[in-house]
C-alpha cells in the first residue's frame, strides 16, 4: 500500500507535535522515523494508525483520503515498544484477537493463528500466559498479532527498545526479513540511527516536529542536506569547527584559529562563496592518527593531545581537543593511542560537509 | 549489625559442624521474639478492642441481659434468644429487606454507578472528570444528618418534601405522596447508593487510568469498538478492584443502617424498610417500654456477623484472590 502525507500537522494547545509533515512511502517499502524523544515521529505514526486525529494536512492510502477512517477499518498492524500484549490473555487469545474482533470462523481462527505463530517460532508457546514469556517472546507475539490480520501497512514504535542488546540484534534481522519476504509497507519510528540505518529503505529524519530529510540512508549519511541531520546521523556523530573557506595560493584552505587545512576544489567551492565563518563537518572514520611510516601532508595533518580513549574492540574511539574543540576519531586499535599523547591527526577530506552556520543548511547539496 | 554476624559465622565455621546449630537457633529465636515484638502493639489493639468484645458479645447473646434486670447476675438462657430471633414474626420480612437492600445498592450503585461514573469520567477532559469525581463526592463528604436531612427535604409527602410540591401528579398514581410515603425503598436506595457510589468511582478511576495507553491504541488497532475495549480490555484489567468493591461493600452495606434509621426509622409502617443491623441496633439501644435488650441485640449481631463471615469466605473462594500472585516468567528466547 501506497501512503502519502501532505501537510501533516498536529499541535495541542499552541504546542506543535508535528509541523506540515510530506513524504511518500511507495508500496513494500519500509521507511524509518528517526529522532531525538520528542521529535513527532510516534506523533506522526499515531496520526497514521489514526488513532491522534491530524489538525492539518492529509494521510492518503493509495490515493484515499483515510483522515476521518477509525483505525480499525485502516488495514493497519501495530508493534509497540512496550509489548501492549492483553496480560489477562494467553498468547493464542492475543494473537486472535482482531480475528474474534472480525467474527471470523472458530477454525478458520485457529489456523490462521497457528500459521503465524509458527512463523515467528512461538507455535509451543499458544497456552501460556503473557507475563510466563520473556521480553523477546513478547515481542514475537505483539509482531504476531499485528500479522495475523495480513494488514496492508505494518507500524512499528520503537519495537526493540525494550529489549536487551543481543537480542535486538537478532531481533532486527528478523524483522526487515519478514518485511521482506512479506512485503509489507512498513513505518518503522526509532531513536535509534544504527536500526534506520540497516532496516529501512528510506529514513525521514525529524527534529521539533519537523521532517528535517527524507531519503535513503546512504544519502543522508553521505550528504546530508542540514546540521542536524549530519550530526544525528552516523555514530559517533560528525565533527564539526568553524572556519573560514579561502582560496590561498591556487589552494583552498579551510582556516580558524587552530587549524588549516587544504580542502578539494569541487567542496570548498560552494563553501568558499559564502561569506564569512561556515561549519565544517568531518566524520569520525575520516580522521586518522598518523604513525612513524605515514606521509605528514602539508595542510592536511595537524598536532592535537589525546584526552579519552574508548576501546571498541575493533577500532579505538579517540578524544582529541583540537583549539578548544572537542573531536572524535575512529582508529586503528594497533596506533595504541594513550590520553595524554601528543599525537598528529591526518585528515582526509574527500568528505567534508560544509554548512551555512544561521539557516544550518548543507552549502554542498541544499 | 553485619560484621559481627560475619565474625560469629567464621567463628562456628572455623570450630566446626558442632558449634553452629545452637548458635543458629539462639539467632532464629532472637530475631523472631523481635518480628513478635513489633507485633504486640498491634495485637494488644486488636484483642482489646476486637477480639474479647466479640467474645463478650458472643457470651452475651446468650443471656437476658437488659436494662431491666441491670446489676444482677448474668442469667444464662442456653439458646432462647437465637430461638427467638429466628421464630419472630418480622424475621423473613427483614431477611428479605436485608437482601433486597444490599445488593439492589451494591450492583445499581455501589458497582454498577460506580463503574459508569469512573468511565465516564476518564473518558471526558481531564479537568472536567476531575469536576464531577469532586460533584459525586460531596455525598460523602457531607455528615449523614445534614445529608439526610436534605434527602427528606425533598421527599417527604405534600406540602412539606419539594418534589411532590412540585410534581404532585408524576408517574399518575403517586397522588403526592411519593417517594418517603408512596415508595419508601426508593430513597433509601438512593440515598445510600449516592454515598457509596463514590468508593467505588475512586477505586474504579485509578485502576481504568493506571491501564498503559499503549493497551487500548493495540486495541483500537486490532478492530475494537468503544464497547469491546470497555469488554474484552477495560473490565478484565480492572478485575481486582472490582471484586474488592464487591466484597467490601457487601459487608459494610449488610452492617450499615444509619441513613435508614434517620431516613425511615425503619417504616414507614411496620418494618417496611427495617433491615438487619437496624433491628439489632433497636433490640440493643433503643428501649421499648423503658427496656433495651442488650442481649437479645447481642444474638441479632452475632448472627449477622456470621452471616458477613459466610459471605466474605465465599467470596475470597469465589474470586480466587490467591489467584493474584503471578507466576515466575521463563526468561530465554
Amino acid at each position: 500500500m501506497r501512503v502519502e502525507l501532505d501537510n501533516l500537522s498536529k499541535a495541542w494547545d499552541g504546542v506543535v507535535g508535528a509541523d506540515r509533515i510530506t513524504l511518500e512511502v511507495a508500496d513494500g517499502e519500509m521507511v524509518a522515523f528517526l529522532g531525538p524523544s520528542g521529535c513527532g515521529k510516534t506523533t506522526t505514526l499515531l496520526m497514521v494508525a489514526g488513532i491522534y486525529r491530524p489538525t492539518g494536512g492529509t494521510i492518503s492510502f493509495d490515493g484515499r483520503v483515510v483522515n476521518e477512517v477509525a483505525p480499525k477499518d485502516r488495514g493497519i498492524g501495530m508493534v509497540f515498544q512496550s509489548y501492549a500484549l492483553y496480560p489477562h490473555m494467553t498468547v493464542f487469545g492475543n494473537i486472535s484477537y482482531p480475528l474474534r474482533l472480525k467474527r471470523l470462523e472458530k477454525g478458520e481462527i485457529r489456523k490462521r493463528v497457528e500459521q503465524v505463530a509458527d512463523m515467528m517460532g512461538i507455535g509451543d508457546l499458544l497456552d501460556r500466559r503473557i507475563a510466563q514469556l520473556s521480553g523477546g517472546q513478547q515481542q514475537r507475539v505483539s509482531l504476531g498479532r499485528a500479522l495475523v490480520k495480513e494488514p496492508q501497512l505494518l507500524l512499528f514504535d520503537e519495537p526493540l527498545s525494550n529489549l536487551d542488546a543481543r537480542l535486538r540484534l537478532a531481533m532486527r534481522g528478523e524483522i526487515k526479513r519478514l518485511q521482506n519476504d512479506l512485503g509489507i509497507t512498513s513505518i518503522y519510528v526509532t531513536h535509534d540511527q544504527v536500526e534506520a540505518m540497516t532496516m529501512a529503505d528510506k529514513i525521514a529524519v525529524m527534529s521539533k516536529g519537523v521532517l528535517q530529510a527524507y531519503d535513503i540512508p546512504e544519502a543522508l549519511y553521505d550528504r546530508p542536506k542540514t546540521l542536524f541531520v549530519a550530526g544525528f546521523v552516523g555514530n559517533p556523530p560528525m565533527n564539526f569547527f568553524d572556519v573560514e573557506v579561502m582560496l590561498l595560493g591556487g589552494e583552498f584552505h579551510a582556516k580558524n584559529e587552530s587549524l588549516d587545512l587544504i580542502v578539494p576544489d569541487d567542496r570548498a567551492a560552494k563553501a568558499a562563496a559564502k561569506e564569512g565563518r561556515v561549519v565544517m563537518g568531518v566524520r569520525p572514520e575520516d580522521v586518522d592518527v598518523a604513525d612513524d611510516s605515514s606521509p605528514r601532508v602539508e595542510g592536511l595533518t595537524l598536532s592535537a593531545k589525546v584526552e579519552v580513549v574508548e576501546p571498541l574492540g575493533r577500532e579505538d574511539l579517540l578524544g582529541v581537543v583540537v583549539g578548544g574543540v572537542n573531536v572524535r576519531l575512529l582508529v586503528d586499535k594497533t596506533k595504541r593511542a594513550k590520553p595524554g599523547d601528543l599525537v598528529d591527526l591526518v585528515f582526509n577530506m574527500d568528505n567534508v560537509q560544509f554548512f551555512d552556520p544561521e539557516t544550518e543548511e548543507s552549502l554542498l547539496w541544499a | 549489625m553485619t560484621q559481627p554476624l560475619e565474625k560469629e559465622a567464621q567463628a562456628g565455621a572455623a570450630a566446626g559442624t558442632s558449634g553452629v546449630p545452637r548458635r543458629t537457633l539462639l539467632r532464629r529465636v532472637r530475631s523472631t521474639a523481635t518480628a513478635y515484638g513489633f507485633l504486640v502493639p498491634t495485637m494488644a489493639l486488636v484483642l482489646t478492642f476486637f477480639v474479647i468484645p466479640g467474645i463478650l458479645l458472643l457470651i452475651l447473646s446468650f443471656t437476658n441481659l437488659a436494662s431491666v434486670n441491670f446489676g444482677d447476675p448474668w442469667n444464662f438462657i442456653g439458646f432462647a434468644n437465637f430461638e427467638r430471633l429466628f421464630t419472630d414474626r418480622f424475621f423473613p420480612k427483614i431477611l428479605r429487606n436485608t437482601v433486597f437492600y444490599v445488593f439492589t445498592t451494591l450492583i445499581l450503585f455501589n458497582l454498577g454507578l460506580a463503574l459508569v461514573l469512573a468511565i465516564v469520567t476518564t473518558n471526558i477532559p481531564r479537568r472536567a472528570g476531575f469536576f464531577f469525581r469532586l460533584v459525586w463526592l460531596l455525598p460523602r463528604l457531607t455528615p449523614s444528618v445534614v445529608y439526610i436531612l436534605m434527602w427528606r427535604r425533598i421527599g417527604q409527602a405534600e406540602p412539606y418534601g419539594i418534589y411532590n410540591q412540585l410534581f404532585p401528579e408524576f408517574l399518575g398514581a403517586s397522588g403526592g405522596n411519593l417517594f418517603l410515603g408512596g415508595s419508601p425503598w426508593t430513597f433509601v436506595i438512593l440515598t445510600n447508593g449516592f454515598v457509596g457510589a463514590s468508593f467505588g468511582m475512586i477505586i474504579f478511576t485509578s485502576a481504568l487510568l493506571s491501564i498503559p495507553e499503549d493497551l487500548l491504541t493495540a486495541a483500537k488497532v486490532d478492530g475494537a469498538s468503544a464497547w469491546r475495549i470497555i469488554r474484552d480490555i477495560k473490565l478484565p484489567l480492572i478485575k481486582w478492584p472490582l471484586l474488592f468493591i464487591a466484597t467490601y461493600q457487601t459487608l459494610s452495606l449488610l452492617t450499615s443502617f444509619e441513613y435508614i434509621l434517620l431516613l425511615t426509622e425503619g417504616g414507614p409502617g411496620l418494618f417496611t424498610t427495617e433491615v438487619w443491623a437496624l433491628t439489632a441496633y433497636k433490640r440493643a439501644f433503643a428501649t421499648y417500654a423503658g427496656n433495651s435488650q442488650w442481649a437479645f441485640g447481642a444474638t441479632w449481631a452475632i448472627v449477622l456477623v456470621t452471616v458477613a463471615l459466610f459471605f466474605a469466605v465465599i467470596y475470597v473462594k469465589l474470586f480466587k484472590f490467591d489467584e493474584l500472585v503471578e507466576e515466575p516468567r521463563i526468561d530465554n528466547l
